[in-house]
């Protein structure tokens, strides 16, 4: 008996997958690029019509408004370019310091929220539960409206030491004066620094060698801090201080920190570091116990363990979640423009934006200084991050 | 010769490690370090607590309706909130139209229950959920929005308060998972045009803050449309929040993707199953399960997110309350009112992130270590 062979019918061709492929990027592509162009034409319709010339000419013409804070010399008839910078510097200022600060307290926290005492870790499991389930924007506003607006007027300001001052105006402290002489102090560190590099590579060849140790660790602190405090000495204290006085209503001199800043500071700081300490608690519990009972059985001691065996690993497990959280940091920085604290987003896509009617140019800008914090931030740590990744051989 | 055992002294019992004495010894005062830290804590927690509790509650004002029922003797004024509670959930939605919104709250309550009873089949919590992504919204919306059936129209510039809070994060969870799930696949796929479109997309929205999102949707979106086409406000943040949020939904999902063995697309390919049906039937079912922490931190984080609508204008409940708060008649409340609210927030999110826990210890079908 047999069977009728039926000859394989070859499948349509819309059912070809590597036709499909094709046919699917095409019809993506199109739409992408056909969507582009629609708003394209749609905003040059829109932009003639509201009269508004697009380009950057705008950034040389003259600002006229003042901006509370700049660390570098603007005055009301610098250029919007030059708000830009400010604005820009200003941006950069408030997350650096956040980010030191965070990371401090992040980690102080994560560790405390793996103590042994269960009043330290239930006090720190508070914080971190209480801290990151309150959204930032309300905590910059409890910080600003609530705690900063409460603080009492310049002449009834809270004193500490009679050094520093803290009213309604924000902080005022002291102000360090660099006198001639200053320059071989910070010579003494640099000096300092280049001789713990040669001796950490000193002691790292004999303990190669011999396998005797060398405490590095004390040996470049001491070197650090006592190289420049010896000079410091030897040239006659070259450093006053200028301590705020108050004038009439209001302190002068010193260092002062605007409420807005300090508000935002303090606000992002403590959000970002319960989102650290979460990180750093996970990392720390990612190392096996095993590894500290064997660190243990050769005979290694409890710091040296935490130092040599757990962080290294631990760190592996950090660096990229912390990363994202350094990077949330800088964007949530831009929340400033809430309380007007004259960041990048409050200042040029706000004040100048609304000055010179240049929202695509002013919104264009700061989303490519934002994005290549971004990329320029998480380059960094990837690179870091290659040095303590896992060596596979 | 008589010889007297004397046996040696009894040695003192060993040192407790049960019961409380026990406890005490092993959690509080285990070494000096310890002793001292536990000092501390329990000082600053003196120094700290008292005066909170008695702010709080024995010194609060609770009753009246005015501000002439709150003296100022460093108590809490919680008339404030009480007076402005109504506001607070609402905004400025109509007195007499608010039963709309109790009765959707109502039905959303009544209709999602089963999906949190755990004898409910699975297969009927499936079905149910689904009916419900489908058909809830319009009914929320027009229950909302009204207009038709006889309900007078309230314009969205009137929701504010917990309502629009909810309106928005509702929205936004229920538009960014799913644009999350296929930004994920397209940056995972094997066409070239496919994934550069998606990886430049999910790269874009992650590396710009939501404020200037919201700056952009506010600003330069009536400008991309053309003349005389204009968008609703609350609609417009929507689109923002949604598409800042579906970004960081993709690179959750992605991470769960990639967790799932080749083998198992292999297996789906071998039995003749297609693209769609492989990840649907096969792979997403897995990858989502394995990244339900991460889908509900982003969710979180969204949730927290919707009140920077504030930047752009809209009165939720942070904008509401901020509102109030400078209020000439009620100066000098904000404490009370941003307490309340964070506390809102926190019980919200605090929840999200206990039910994800249970959820994840629930699903949790493979080894337990």
């Amino acid at each position: 008996m047999t069977e009728p062979i039926s000859t394989p019918v070859k499948p349509p061709i819309w059912n070809n997958p590597q036709v499909r492929a094709i046919m699917f990027q095409i019809i993506a592509l199109v739409a992408t690029v056909t969507f582009g162009l629609y708003i394209f034409q749609n905003t040059q319709a829109n932009l003639r019509q509201l009269g508004i010339a697009s380009g950057f000419d705008f950034l040389s013409s003259h600002s006229g408004f003042g901006i509370v804070q700049s660390l570098i010399p603007y005055s009301e008839s610098s250029s919007y370019g030059r708000v830009f910078w400010v604005a820009l510097l200003n941006t950069l200022l408030v997350s650096v310091l956040g980010v030191l600060f965070a990371t401090l307290i992040g980690f102080i926290v994560g560790i405390a929220r793996l103590s042994k005492n269960w009043l330290i870790s239930r006090l720190a499991l508070v914080y971190i539960e209480a801290f990151r389930n309150i959204p930032l924007l309300l905590q910059i506003f409890f910080w600003y409206f609530a705690v900063l607006r409460a603080m009492p007027a310049p002449r009834q300001s809270f004193s500490l030491g009679e050094a520093a001052f803290l009213n309604i105006r924000g902080l005022y402290l002291p102000a360090p004066q660099f006198q001639p002489g200053f320059g071989g102090v910070l010579a003494a560190f640099g000096i300092a620094v280049v001789l713990v590099i040669f001796l950490s590579r000193w002691a790292h060849q004999r303990q190669m060698a011999t396998g005797q140790q060398f405490p590095t660790l004390r040996a470049a602190l001491a070197l650090l801090l006592g190289l420049p405090l010896l000079i410091f000495w030897l040239a006659g204290s070259p450093l006053t201080w200028q301590y705020p006085e108050l004038q009439g209503f209001n302190f002068r001199g010193g260092w002062v920190v605007i409420p807005e800043m300090a508000s935002l500071l303090l606000a992002i700081t403590l959000y970002t570091a319960a989102f650290i300490a979460e990180i750093v608690r996970a990392g720390i519990q990612a190392v096996s116990h095993g590894q500290t009972e064997a660190s243990f059985s050769l005979g290694i001691n409890s710091s040296k363990t935490l130092r040599l065996i757990i962080l290294p690993q631990a760190l592996r497990v950090i660096i990229p979640p912390l990363t994202n959280q350094y990077l949330n940091l800088t964007k949530n920085s831009s929340l400033a423009a809430a309380i007007g604290y004259p960041d990048l987003v409050s200042a040029f896509a706000g004040t100048v934006l609304n000055q010179t009617g240049q929202a695509i140019e002013c919104i264009a800008i700061t989303m490519a200084v934002y994005l290549t914090i971004s990329l320029l931030i998480s380059l960094l740590m990837n690179l870091y991050n290659r040095q303590v990744a896992l060596v596979e051989r | 010769m008589a010889e007297s055992h004397t046996p040696h002294p009894d040695l003192p019992p060993p040192v407790s490690t049960i019961g409380v004495p026990g406890w005490l010894r092993r959690n509080l005062f285990s070494s000096p370090l310890n002793i001292a830290l536990t000092i501390l804590a329990a000082y600053l927690l003196y120094i700290a607590i008292p005066p909170l509790l008695r702010w709080v509650f024995w010194d609060a004002h609770w009753r009246g309706d005015s501000r002439a029922d709150c003296p100022a003797d460093g108590g809490a004024c919680w008339v404030f909130i009480r007076v402005h509670f109504e506001q607070f959930m609402y905004g400025f939605y109509p007195d007499e139209q608010r039963w709309r919104v109790k009765t959707a709250l109502a039905v959303l309550i009544l209709s999602a229950a089963p999906l949190f009873i755990r004898s409910v089949p699975g297969k009927i919590k499936m079905r149910l959920g689904l009916g419900l992504l489908a058909v809830y919204p319009v009914i929320a919306f027009v229950l909302f929005k009204g207009g038709v059936l006889g309900l007078p129209a309230v314009d969205t510039s009137k929701w504010g308060g917990l309502l629009l809070t909810l309106v928005i994060a509702g929205v936004g969870m229920t538009a960014a998972l799913p644009l999350g799930v296929l930004l994920a696949l397209g940056r995972r796929s094997q066409l070239p045009a496919i994934q550069t479109l998606c990886v430049t997309f999910i790269e874009f929205w992650r590396g710009v803050p939501l404020i200037t999102v919201l700056f952009m949707s506010s600003v330069m979106l009536p400008l991309f449309l053309p003349a005389g086409v204009s968008f609703d406000k609350l609609l417009r943040a929507l689109i923002g929040i949604t598409l800042f949020q579906a970004a960081y939904m993709a690179e959750v999902v992605r991470g769960g993707l990639q967790a799932i063995p080749k083998g198992q697309i292999e297996a789906a390919a071998a039995l003749g199953l297609g693209y769609w049906k492989t990840m649907g039937l096969i792979v997403l079912p897995q990858a989502l399960k394995l990244v339900i922490p991460g889908i509900v931190n982003t969710f979180i984080a969204l949730f927290k997110d919707t009140s920077l609508v504030l930047i752009i204008g809209l009165f939720d409940l942070m904008n509401i309350v901020h509102n109030a708060t400078t209020n000439p008649d009620w100066l000098g409340f904000s404490t009370e009112g941003y307490v309340f609210t964070a506390t809102v927030y926190w019980l919200f999110c605090f929840s999200m992130s206990r039910y994800s826990q249970s959820l994840e210890k629930r699903l949790h079908t493979g080894h337990k270590r």
